[in-house]
């Protein structure tokens, strides 16, 4: 048998059941390889001591119910520094909440806690979730497990590392413009974006509230599958969430049809990287699935129209820290001083910069030629995506231009927002999308992993599992 | 164009600080990304039904119901405060009296 902590949660829990292994012992194999490798990844922020109660009393579940104790029950998982754990700091990654302890759980994780999962930390991102390499974290970047000379991606790297890295069975992540799908990509998992109101927010640090959603970051299809359904579901306390069946249920097809947009692949995309997509396409046609042109004209826009709503919404979002009630605190003078100190020296740079753009886009003798219009450009790309989906089940192209980069290589903020351009599509349509391992490039000697990424229709989570299984299995 | 003092501007209007030395930085990225994000203009909008939502339920309130007991909350958001007098959060004093 392999390395305990080197199992997926599907063969973890198999294990548990099967009496070949205890929860102290998945718990344990986790924290010795977090005590080896995480003082050089830094994937973790913080590593929580074992709750031996927990751990006790998911031993007794599945000691008791056997085959109906829920498959996460004694799996120990990582959380992804924006999500509230009662009594835990949840900092965002940031100077402005080094000290923040939550009051009250995330919604997933009271789920996950329902489930008998346990926590073994709380990882690295971008400060705020602003980035696609940690690099913009307040505690130092997170080396990737693959090569340690490259960035995870972002902003969700530090859980990406850590599961990338056997440091984690699975994770937690956030995904405002491919924060969870990039990370994956860039470290060789299955990294999954829900539907918009699929999973609930409550408890999740906001950045860009009509983008932001809650998902799994994991070492198969299976495993995504499986946290996602853990997490899913209405919530009185998030609003924003969706009743089963709102959207038209898609049919689960024997073959899928799979659109693929090969207009926006002309350039940009590394050929190495278009080479493994390519091929993977002709795996899964060899397999019976079948391939459709299509065309979404829009989505050369999508970024733009992105980067515009985000930064509206994060200035939104983050003018609540203003070191009055919680958080980083100075004092000046005046009370202004008081509020413009504290958030100058609790915010990053790059937070400080997308709040500027945010105020800009949103003022008033702007608003109409920025952020109207990208809101209007918004839904002429999902009606395009909706009629996409009217001759295809999936569509996919490569998650990400190309692999994993060198730290320092993307200093210019424009260089790093193009890191988005295929996965922000998913957040501005609302629609789910996931990033499968799609092989390995060669760079400077070292095979890195690249991701093909799939979208489905709103709710049609299922038919993403299904594309990705099919991948996999034609690997 | 932008210039530092729009910077600084929207600095102000954001609650923040840009030091005189980012500020030539900050200017000149700003104008980068604002140059990316404006091709969006060549988006073309249709007019009327066809932007309208589609059936996607958006701002939908549901009901008050069962509130928490008065003061179940206010000593784990009290203990965040950087500075309480007992129960309540203590700022400077925003009004002078003559």
């Amino acid at each position: 048998m392999a390395k305990l902590n080197e199992l997926t949660i599907e063969e973890a829990a198999r294990a548990l059941r099967a009496r070949e292994c205890t929860v102290r012992e998945l718990w344990d194999a986790c924290s010795k390889a977090i005590e080896e490798k995480n003082p050089e990844l830094n994937a973790y922020l913080e590593v929580f001591a074992a709750d031996d109660a927990a751990i006790a009393a998911a031993q007794k579940r599945i000691d008791s119910e056997g085959e109906n104790a829920p498959l996460l029950c004694g799996i120990p998982l990582a959380i992804k520094d924006n999500i509230l754990i009662e009594g835990k700091i949840a900092s965002a990654a940031s100077k402005m909440l080094e000290n923040y302890r939550a009051t009250y759980d995330a919604t997933v994780i009271s789920k996950l806690k329902a489930q008998g999962a346990l926590f073994l930390g709380r990882t690295n991102m971008d400060e705020f979730a602003m980035g696609s390499s940690t690099e913009h974290s307040a505690y130092g970047k997170t080396l990737n497990p693959i090569d340690t000379s490259r960035v995870p991606g972002g902003s969700s790297g530090g859980s990406a590392a850590a599961v990338a890295a056997h440091l984690a069975f699975a994770a937690l992540g956030s995904d405002t413009g491919g924060s969870i799908r990039q990370p994956a990509a860039l470290t060789g998992i299955v990294g999954l974006k829900p539907t918009y109101g699929a999973v609930s927010r409550s408890g999740l640090i906001a950045m860009g509230s009509s983008l932001d959603q809650i998902g799994p970051l994991a070492k198969s299809v299976e495993d995504a599958r499986i946290l996602y359904e853990a997490i899913r579901g209405k919530d009185v306390l998030d609003a924003t969430t969706i009743p089963d069946g709102l959207y038209e249920a898609r049919e689960l097809p024997q073959s899928l049809r799979i659109g693929v947009p090969r207009h926006l692949l002309m350039e940009g995309v590394s050929a190495d990287v278009l080479a493994a997509f390519e091929a993977t396409l002709a795996k899964l046609t060899e397999a019976g699935h079948t391939l459709i042109d299509i065309e979404l004209p829009t989505s050369a826009h999508a970024l733009a129209a992105y980067y515009i709503i985000m930064p509206a919404e994060v200035s939104t979002n983050l003018a609540r820290l203003d070191g009055i009630r919680y958080g980083h605190t100075a004092r000046g003078e005046t009370l202004l001083d008081d509020y413009i100190d504290s958030r100058t020296e609790g915010f990053g740079e790059e937070t400080r910069r997308r709040v500027l753009l945010g105020t800009f886009v949103l003022s008033s003798g702007y608003i109409d030629a920025y952020y109207r219009k990208a809101d209007a450009a918004r839904v002429v790309l999902r009606r395009e995506y909706d009629k996409a989906f009217e001759s295809c089940d999936v569509i996919a192209f490569p998650t990400t231009l190309s692999p994993a980069f060198k730290f320092g290589e993307k200093s210019d903020p424009l260089s790093m927002y193009l890191e988005d351009i295929f996965t922000v599509t998913a957040n501005l349509t609302g629609m789910p999308a996931i990033s499968i391992p799609m092989g390995t490039v060669n760079r400077d000697g070292t095979a890195l992993p690249v991701g093909i990424h799939f979208t489905a229709p709103h709710q049609a989570e299922q038919v993403l599992f299904a594309a990705g299984s099919a991948v996999q299995e034609a690997q | 164009m932008a210039t530092t003092e729009e910077v600084k501007k929207l600095a102000a209007l954001a609650r923040i600080r840009v030091a005189d030395a980012e500020l030539e930085k900050f200017t000149k990225e700003f104008d980068a990304i604002l140059a990316y994000v404006e091709t969006v203009s060549a988006v073309e909008i249709p007019q009327g039904e066809a932007l309208r939502e589609g059936r996607e339920l958006r701002n939908i309130m549901r009901p008050d119901g069962e509130p928490h007991a008065p003061g179940a909350h206010t000593e784990k958001l009290a203990e965040q405060f950087s500075a309480r007098e007992g129960d309540a959060l203590s700022v400077k004093q925003i009004i002078q009296h003559g």
